[in-house]
């Protein structure tokens, strides 16, 4: 019988398989970031260990760093000593970090694609439940707990119980001001915040291929917000042609020899999925959340939903929760409700086709009075390539905040953050209470609804704009 | 992790029951960086009292702790394993431990050791009486001993076998070095390096 993608993946990286017993898998790449590090490399040391694959492991510094002010001391304690301690312990253990100031620095999930060491058909680990995006290369990639962290570490391997497979076809063509945000959006609210529990979740189908790589991690990204294991998008032309050429990119005769084989990474005609489930493209609208997980949204066209509406008691029960923490009331249009803040960034969107996509829409137009509009690039190279583009300068001309690289407003643990009560449309991946601050309310959107929601001050999509821009002075 | 075979040392009598994980370890101790220093987080409030047992001189260094039941309800964090070890406590008894608390001790090789309370009833009294009383907890026999008392326990063969060897699951898996090393020699030479060439 034929083979799913995942399935190939996982067969090439068996270390031993026994009977009654978890498979050892082998990781080719270790990712690692300030907050979940710490009491790994303190279990290396007392037990005397070294990191074991030096050259397979990589640190970066994202979850604490300021965005702002980013020569001076951080000023949070707590924060700075998860960073020194990252910095301590690279520095120790032979690790190569890339610190705040260094020109690889950024969100880690960012860093990792950039520099082409997420390839096809590899294992990707961090301790961090959004490495499910390096899935978007066809490579399997999901988050891990500290003590894996350490296990890693140490033996360059985990012993991992098998997982379940989930297609999810998506067939036809995303209409016009239809994105990947947008997609995984409506997947979500589809199948649940648990739905995936237990799967690796393959995305396939028309609508994926044509899809760009940046596009594909958004999508990937995503797939933990539906309870997935991971998700993964069988590599192609796109994938290789991402590739080509970048820093860690197989070069001469590897990249012929690697491309052979990313050319196999294809789940055969007569494998089987443990589930499936088919989406049409074609009737797909922007996309928003109005609760408090990511499972909880809607068309931006349709309106809060009325709790009584839900059949399943646990679901009523969450929904009403939701529009009591959010402020929200049963009935009313999406598009009447207004922001405080909006935030274009993260691991989700913080790429440079999420910048290009926010500023073609906000270029020429004004941040509405009383929004505040925050960009922050996922890395420094993809501040530096806005810069290069103007888009900057397109962020700031509309009154925009223009930011050091960071995962910044995803979560409240950073200066970056809502006050209570403060309402936010942003481009992250998760809205659970309390996410973007004590009190913040987040509603997840596009890069696109996003930018369009900071000149208009309340949740939209570009079609809503008027046709009026005033250019950008060069 | 060390091997854990039998320990002999002098306990701490702590008659309460449903002591849970915040009790043990206040959550902002979780912001540390290190497995080490929670000793000091360790029973935090109860601490400030200095009638609280483990305040008393006579109980310093002591290495066993004998609990009430339901000892390590509430939260997964491991971190109330490791203020526990931190403290110097190799072996905890009690009449019932919570599932979770259970699993993170043998995994971290703090001996945790299920008794009936009439034989912790037994321990409190003689500890109580004689704080220089010796507890044997003897992971080779399954038995524990102390003066008066002669007690069997269980535990499954897994995690006594793991314990027995000081096997943590970073030491199992290195029992599979061979195959580890012959797998890295068959990698193809284009898998991505984070060392630039
Ligand atoms: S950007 Fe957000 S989701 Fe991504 S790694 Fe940072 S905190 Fe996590």
């Amino acid at each position: 019988m034929g083979r799913t993608l995942a399935e190939k993946v996982w067969d090439d990286h068996v270390v031993r398989r026994a009977e009654g017993e978890p498979d050892l898998l082998f990781i080719d790449l270790h990712l690692l970031h300030e907050v979940t590090s710490p009491q790994a490399f303190d279990g290396l040391r007392k037990n005397g260990r070294q990191v074991r694959r030096l050259d397979l492991t990589i640190a970066t510094e994202d979850h604490n760093t300021p965005t702002i002010d980013i020569d001076k001391p951080i000023a949070d304690p707590v924060s700075r000593v998860q960073l020194e301690t990252l910095r301590k312990n690279c520095a120790e253990f032979g690790v190569r970090l890339h610190p705040l100031g260094d020109v690889e620095q950024g969100v880690v999930h960012v860093v990792g694609p950039q520099l082409g060491l997420t390839q096809p058909g590899t294992t990707v680990v961090c301790g961090d439940s959004h490495t499910s995006t390096h899935g978007a290369f066809g490579a399997l990639a999901f988050g891990i707990g500290t003590s894996q962290v350490e296990h890693v570490l140490a033996t360059q391997t985990l012993p991992l119980a098998p997982f379940k497979t989930m297609a999810i076809t998506v067939d036809g063509e995303l209409p016009e001001g239809v994105t990947a945000k947008d997609l995984i959006l409506a997947i979500i609210a589809r199948i649940g915040t648990g739905g995936g529990q237990g799967y690796v979740l393959e995305y396939r189908g028309s609508a994926i291929e044509k899809l760009s790589m940046e596009a594909r991690m958004t999508i990937c990204n995503m797939s933990i917000e539906a309870g997935a294991r991971a998700g993964m998008i069988a590599p192609d032309r796109t994938t290789f042609d991402y590739l080509e050429g970048r820093a860690h990119a197989p070069q001469g005769e590897d990249w012929d020899a690697a491309v052979a084989y990313w050319k196999t990474l294809r789940t055969d005609e007569d494998a089987v999925f443990d589930a499936e489930v088919v989406i049409k493209a074609d009737e797909l609208s922007p996309f928003v959340t109005w609760g408090t997980n990511p499972g909880q949204g809607a068309p931006l066209s349709a309106s809060v939903p009325d709790p009584a509406s839900y059949e399943d008691a646990s679901e009523r029960l969450a929904a009403e929760k939701a529009l009591e923490y959010m402020g929200l009331t049963a009935g009313q249009p999406l598009r009447d409700i207004n922001v405080d803040t909006v935030f274009v960034g993260s691991c989700t969107n913080g790429r440079i086709e999420d910048l290009r996509n926010a500023a073609a829409v906000i270029e020429g137009r004004k941040v509405a009075d009383g929004v505040r509009m925050l960009v922050v690039p996922g890395s420094v190279r993809v501040a530096l390539q806005a810069i290069d583009e103007g888009l900057d300068k397109v962020f700031t001309a509309a009154g925009a905040e223009w930011r050091h690289a960071g995962c910044s407003m995803c979560l409240g643990m950073n200066p970056d953050q809502l006050a209570p009560g403060e309402r936010s449309a942003s481009t992250s991946n998760r809205n659970f209470e309390g996410r973007q601050g004590k009190g913040g309310r987040t509603h997840l959107v596009s890069p696109q609804v996003a930018a369009a929601t900071a000149v208009l001050g309340h949740l939209a999509a570009p079609a809503d704009l008027s046709d009026v821009r005033t250019p950008v002075e060069a | 992790m060390e091997a854990f075979t039998a320990h002999t040392g002098r306990a701490v009598p702590l008659r309460r029951s449903n002591v849970d994980t915040d009790q043990i370890i206040p959550a902002h101790w979780l912001k540390k960086v290190t497995r080490d220093g929670f000793e000091d987080g360790l029973f935090e409030a109860w601490r400030k009292d200095s009638e609280f047992v483990l305040n008393r001189p006579e109980r310093e260094g002591a290495t066993v702790l004998v609990a009430g039941p339901d000892f390590g309800t509430g939260s997964s964090r491991e971190h109330a394993v490791w203020a526990l070890q931190n403290y110097g406590f190799k072996a905890v008894i009690s009449s019932r431990f919570a599932d979770i608390f259970r699993g993170n001790s043998l995994k971290n090789g703090l001996l945790t050791v299920v008794l009936d309370q009439k034989v912790v009833d037994a321990l409190w009294e003689l500890t109580e009486r004689d704080p220089q009383a010796e507890i044997t907890v003897d992971l080779q026999d399954r038995q524990v001993r102390a003066e008066g008392v002669t007690a069997d326990f269980e535990l499954d063969e897994n995690a006594r076998w793991r314990l027995l060897n000081g096997l943590d699951d970073i030491s199992i898996t290195l029992q599979n070095e061979p195959e580890i090393a012959a797998y890295e020699a068959r990698r193809p030479a284009f898998k991505p390096s984070t060392i630039q060439a």
